[in-house]
């Protein structure tokens, strides 16, 4: 079995669960057997990810820029990594990667992408461009990239299609026997690609936009959504939040709709225990994620608001950035807790693992998760989680506290329970740890890989 | 000779009602819930066991025989929530044929946690019983047959003549839980073993299509307490009364098996139904049944691990006890009241994390979507009775204190 998965992010590169959750299941079914090539814009480096370097890129085959042909006529616009040379190691052996210049990041709008082109052409991001252009081994400016992809978009629907004509003709040097798309800015390249091989088309729905904007919906985004629902043989969602979205909302027929669980790698070794005094009693309850509506931050907001009424010695830390961060801060100003929330931007690697060692409680409030990585990040990180009912990971679930996220007063009794009670401490994080050790993505591949073999011509 | 000697249990409990940390009343109870479920449960198993069993007793003209145990808590909310309850208990109780044995008011965990509590809650129990059915217990049960030989000996100083207990095969080994047992060393006091398989058949395999038994007739059941003849003197069974109507549902065919049972038993001319005080005062003991530990009839464990397995359950009896003088000093019965309402077990089996996971037995009876809400619900709960105790406990400083004797 080969498969040509079609993804937007991935490892060093990633700002969101989406990446993280496709390393995991590439990795998995990698070390299944699978044969994959990984097709992935790589997107400019950006404040997110700029601390990062690609590891090893010994195998780079140097895309040749077009000058008088049209794209489409042209052989490897895109460079080919192998997994071991890309990761340093044996785990990805049976995945290669293809990736395109594009200027596509995940949970994207149209305004952030706008502003990044914009930036790029005022050359504010020319350290950027240079650094990538130091991979591609030759120097790099708008023009050029302009000119390797045929041109960057002008907008995201342009984009989207160019990461698809660009995939179409990757496509065409890779045999392979199923195409995987994940989420919906590689949908229309799935479909092309299917269209055009004739192989089955899988799409996995991570998050939809009905979870990213609530009921005010781009159009545009669940026109292409849509879509790929409808083309695909088959469809995995990661939650049964999310399929029962994928069937109302998309009318998608239920017989084409699988779930399959997200999981989490496994930590080796032991958690260190905490850095902090003896003196300090003050607890900790964490936010971590991105602050946008979709994460429902004004509800932690609320809720810490509520148990500060009632307790004194508690720090409410909000770990993220987004176009809600601002806000967020003035609410806080506003209630007269800002001295007691502490907004610390965005953190990545070891900061946040430090943070997680620091704190006493998770709290992710989320309006709509599709699924939910990090509780289980902190629930390796023996810190206990409250999660919204509205999200996937509370189906997998058992040892986390759940409210439903509107329920303000809820999430502050249980967050008082948890600092008050060092017994509900202790049993959660003892229950919680041993249960997110079974979710494996061994068993997410597993999964996936019965669906492919439902789909595919070919018995594996 | 084999006489089936059965015990049922009826118990409700007081649930509470959803307490957060910002609640300052003091209504801890859903009495909503709780009257809705003892009505429900009293039109679905109570009442219809209750005139079955009554007919049976017509029937076989004395020959069939029953003992219950109801705790206070049951009781009470009989009177308040469905009367006629008590009416046919008190029916059944004029027979002669059903027997009350004893435990605590509150089936609570107080022998684990204070003797002297335990002791006013038995002795309230009693006084109960002999108001309603005008009859004096004097075998006893403690909270899901929690046992070890201290019970035994406590009861023994009580001045009662028995005990049930589980029949527990860590303990029994090769034996048999059909005879008559004494405590080490003890000569004035017998135990009753639940023998569990059989009484398991009834309460929890009766309907399981994929047991092979299943279906379970009367006819097949009587065979197997017929092949206890010459190996045993009794078979106890001892079950959840809820186990007609409310677990095992009546389309199960329950009602007709138990119907038909005494007439299958009595078939056999060796056979018959005796009650607990009847084993003990007709056969001798044949050995002794050493418990240095605590057993109960709950799970595969047998064990405390259903209401004592994890730290917030022992936390939170902890916490409850700990309370006892303060509430007593307090003076106020409704202090008092509330304080033995959340002693009842019920409260620290929801907080149970074992098996949560799977879902099974524990989730039918749990309230709570988790066993992390029981736990925060009840420690809210608790903070507040805390807080009343201590505005007493001030009140009553104030009132001693001499410097304001003269006010």
């Amino acid at each position: 079995m080969k498969v040509l998965m079609l993804g937007w992010e991935f490892p060093p590169f990633i700002s969101g669960g989406l990446g993280t959750a496709c390393y995991g299941l590439t990795r998995a079914m990698s070390q299944c057997g699978t044969e994959i090539v990984f097709v992935l814009p790589r997107p400019i480096p950006n404040e997110y990810s700029s601390h990062v370097k690609m590891a090893g890129s010994g195998t780079v085959s140097v895309p040749v820029p077009v000058s008088s042909h049209a794209p489409e006529e042209d052989s490897p616009i895109a460079e080919q990594l192998s997994g071991p040379a890309l990761f340093g190691n044996t785990e990805f052996s049976h995945v290669s990667f293809r990736t395109v210049p594009s200027l596509i990041q995940p949970y994207q709008t149209e305004e952030s992408y706008q502003e990044t082109l914009a930036k790029l052409r005022e050359g504010s991001a020319g350290e950027a461009l240079k650094k990538l252009g130091e991979q591609f081994g030759q120097a790099l400016n708008i023009e050029s990239l302009e000119q390797m992809g045929g041109n960057y978009g002008n907008d995201l629907y342009q984009e989207v299609q160019r990461y698809a004509r660009i995939a179409t003709l990757i496509s065409r040097e890779e045999e392979f026997d199923v195409v995987h798309a994940h989420d919906w800015m590689t949908y229309p390249a799935g479909i092309a690609v299917s269209a055009l091989s004739g192989k089955p088309l899988v799409v996995h729905i991570h998050s939809t936009e009905f979870d990213r904007s609530g009921e005010d919906v781009n159009q545009m985004v669940y026109d292409i959504e849509r879509q790929g629902l409808h083309y695909a043989d088959k469809v995995i969602a990661v939650s049964h939040l999310t399929r029962n979205i994928v069937l109302s909302r998309y009318s998608v027929p239920e017989s084409k709709v699988t779930v399959v669980y997200n999981a989490i790698e496994r930590q080796g070794g032991f958690v260190k225990s905490t850095a902090r005094s003896i003196e300090n009693d003050e607890k900790i309850v964490l936010f971590l994620g991105r602050i946008t509506m979709q994460k429902g931050p004004e509800y932690f907001i609320a809720a810490a608001k509520k148990v500060l009424e009632v307790m004194d010695n508690v720090k409410f830390v909000m770990a993220g950035s987004g176009d809600m961060a601002r806000r967020m801060i003035e609410l806080a100003a506003e209630m007269g807790i800002g001295h007691k929330v502490l907004f610390t931007g965005f953190l990545r690697g070891n900061d946040v693992d430090r943070i997680f060692r620091m704190a006493d409680l998770f709290v992710m409030p989320s309006v709509s998760e599709p699924f939910g990585l990090v509780p289980l990040e902190a629930l390796r990180n023996d810190v206990p989680v409250i999660i919204s009912k509205q999200s996937g990971v509370s189906e997998v679930l058992n040892h986390a506290l759940k409210v439903d996220f509107w329920d303000v007063n809820e999430m502050a009794n249980k967050i008082v329970a948890v600092l008050r009670h060092p017994p509900l401490q202790e049993t959660l994080r003892e229950h919680g740890n041993f249960e997110v050790r079974k979710l494996s993505w061994e068993d997410a591949a597993k999964d996936c890989i019965e669906v492919y073999e439902s789909v595919a011509a070919v018995p594996v | 000779m084999a006489s089936v000697c059965f015990y049922f249990q009826v118990h409700q409990p007081n649930r509470l009602r959803r307490y957060s940390v910002f609640d300052k009343d003091h209504n801890y109870f859903d009495d909503y819930k709780n009257a809705k479920i003892c009505r429900k449960v009293a039109g679905k198993c109570y009442l219809p066991a209750n005139r079955l069993m009554l007919k049976l007793i017509e029937r076989h003209q004395g020959q069939f025989k029953i003992a219950y145990s109801l705790t206070g808590t049951v009781l009470d909310q009989f009177e308040a929530f469905s009367p006629e309850v008590i009416s046919t208990f008190h029916a059944l109780a004029q027979t002669g044929c059903v027997e009350f044995l004893a435990e605590t008011y509150y089936h609570s965990l107080s022998f684990l946690y204070s003797k002297e509590e335990f002791t006013e809650q038995v002795e309230m129990h009693k006084k109960r019983i002999m108001d309603l059915f005008g009859q004096e217990p004097n075998v006893f049960r403690d909270t899901e047959l929690i046992y070890n030989n201290d019970v035994a000996t406590w009861a023994k100083e009580a001045g009662f003549k028995g005990v049930v207990c589980e029949g527990a095969d860590h303990i029994l080994g090769y034996r048999s839980p059909n005879f008559l047992y004494t405590p080490p060393g003890e000569n004035d006091i017998r135990l009753l073993l639940k023998n569990y398989r059989l009484s398991d058949d009834i309460a929890f395999r009766f309907s399981n299509q994929d047991w092979p038994e299943w279906p379970l007739t009367a006819t097949k059941f009587s065979k197997w307490v017929s092949n206890v003849n010459g190996c045993g003197h009794t078979v106890n069974l001892f079950m959840d009364y809820e186990t007609f109507g409310e677990h095992q549902w009546e389309d199960t065919g329950i009602f007709k098996f138990m119907e038909h049972l005494p007439q299958e038993v009595l078939r056999h001319p060796d056979n018959n139904f005796m009650l607990p005080s009847e084993v003990i005062d007709t056969f001798d003991p044949v050995g002794e049944y050493d418990v240095p530990w605590m057993t109960s009839w709950a799970d595969v464990e047998r064990d405390l691990s259903a209401w004592l397995g994890n730290a917030m359950q022992s936390n939170a009896l902890h916490e409850l006890y700990q309370l006892e003088k303060k509430v007593k000093d307090s003076g106020d019965p409704d202090i008092l009241s509330d304080w033995r309402k959340l002693q009842t077990s019920d409260h620290f089996y929801y907080m149970c994390t074992k098996w949560f996971a799977d879902g099974d037995v524990h989730k039918y009876f749990n309230p709570y979507d988790s066993p992390y809400d029981s736990y925060i619900n009840f420690m809210n709960v608790l903070d507040n009775l805390q807080g009343r105790c201590r505005i007493a406990e001030r009140e009553t400083a104030e009132l001693k204190d001499p410097s304001l004797e003269h006010v």
